[in-house]
């Protein structure tokens, strides 16, 4: 099964896309949403796995050596970055929200409120 | 929409992606495949370059007007959650108070402190040999200045952090980078365009643009986290919240 790895891939975005639609907390729904996003890191090393490789750093190993795929490591390093980022944002948006409504649970946040 | 409808139909569109997704797998290169294009070219290109850590070159010299997008997109998450950190009018600051911590728990942190903040200096100096750079040694030193919070109090934590400065940081730090690609342009290249010296290979000086951008970075991730982290902290320590506010989460 070499697709197997992908097929992870969704399986995470998946569990993670049905914690959030079932949430009763928005905090339980920001975790969901970082486990729908680590679903790319699998999805980006699995793409760029290469049989038998090793990092693509060259500090301690032959330039000829076999690595696997520096540029979906870099886009990897980059996605975790904006999702730590954007869920400390969510965070903050949270405790707003706990703030002004008293109430994390999506399902009774219906009017709006100025 | 009632939860169980909700549920319906996310599990009719789970199972739409389910099976275009799985699909679309086939249609990808086999895993653990030998041909990777792009990986080679970018493996030859940071070779070319001098910098050891591919990775690094990818992020801060084959693509750094991507990662200069993407530091971007960390200093606005910064500001924003800055923005909606602030006190509230309705609210009050108090100051916490001093709290009794084993002489043991103390000392541990006061030898740990120095060391952890060196090891993030150290990770971001050698991001363009080892792996390491900006990003991951910004966090280290962010962190690593909060254990002045866990193995003391947190008046010791804003003794080491001072929060005017790091905002100054982050805020010229992300700066930085943006200035630096005009080298690029003043050499009469392109932006972002690594025209430094490129030095000699596996060597600290080596990468020529790549650690200089790596330390703008690494100041930036390092003040903009400790900043962010700031913002929460004093949530839960400083800021009173009105008793108004408290009470009709209890369903």
């Amino acid at each position: 099964m070499t697709i197997l790895p992908y097929l992870a891939a969704g399986w995470i975005f998946l569990a993670g896309l049905y914690g959030m639609v079932t949430s009763r907390n928005i905090i339980r729904t920001i975790g969901c949403l970082s486990v729908a996003q680590s679903a790319t890191y699998v999805l980006l090393l699995a793409i760029g796995y290469r049989r038998g490789g090793t990092a693509p750093v060259f500090s301690d190993a032959s330039p000829r050596s076999r690595v696997v795929d520096p540029v979906v490591q870099a886009l990897t390093l980059t996605d975790v970055v904006v999702g730590a980022t954007v869920t400390a944002l969510l965070l903050a948006l949270a405790i707003q929200l706990r703030k002004r409504h008293g109430t994390l649970d999506p399902d009774a946040l219906t009017g709006l409120k100025g | 929409m009632s939860r169980t409808a909700r549920v319906g139909l996310f599990l009719a569109a789970a199972a739409v992606f389910a099976v275009v997704f799985t699909l679309a797998c086939t249609g990808l290169p086999h895993f653990g495949a030998a041909s990777h294009p792009y990986g080679t070219r970018a493996v030859a290109a940071a070779l070319r370059h001098r910098t050891a850590n591919v990775i690094s070159s990818v992020n801060f010299d084959q693509r750094a007007f991507d990662t200069l997008g993407e530091e971007s997109i960390l200093f606005a998450s910064v500001l924003g959650a800055v923005a909606l950190l602030r006190p509230a009018r309705d609210e009050r600051e108090s100051s916490p108070l001093p709290l009794r911590v084993p002489p043991s728990t103390r000392l541990i942190g006061a030898i740990l402190l120095p060391l952890t903040l060196l090891t993030g200096v150290y990770i971001v100096a050698h991001g363009q040999l080892s792996p390491g750079g900006g990003f991951q040694g910004g966090v280290v030193l962010a962190t690593g200045l909060h254990l002045a919070y866990v193995a003391a109090d947190y008046r010791a934590l804003r003794r080491v952090r001072p929060l005017v400065v790091l905002e100054v940081a982050d805020a010229v730090a992300a700066g930085a980078f943006a200035l630096l690609g005009l080298a690029g342009l003043i050499a009469g290249s392109g932006y972002l365009r690594n025209v430094l010296p490129l030095g000699t290979f596996n060597q600290l000086s080596s990468g020529g643009l790549v650690p200089v951008i790596n330390a703008a970075v690494g100041l930036e991730v390092g003040s903009g986290l400790v900043v962010l982290l700031a913002g929460f902290l004093d949530q839960a320590v400083e800021i009173d919240t009105p008793p108004a506010a408290q009470d009709g989460d209890r369903a």
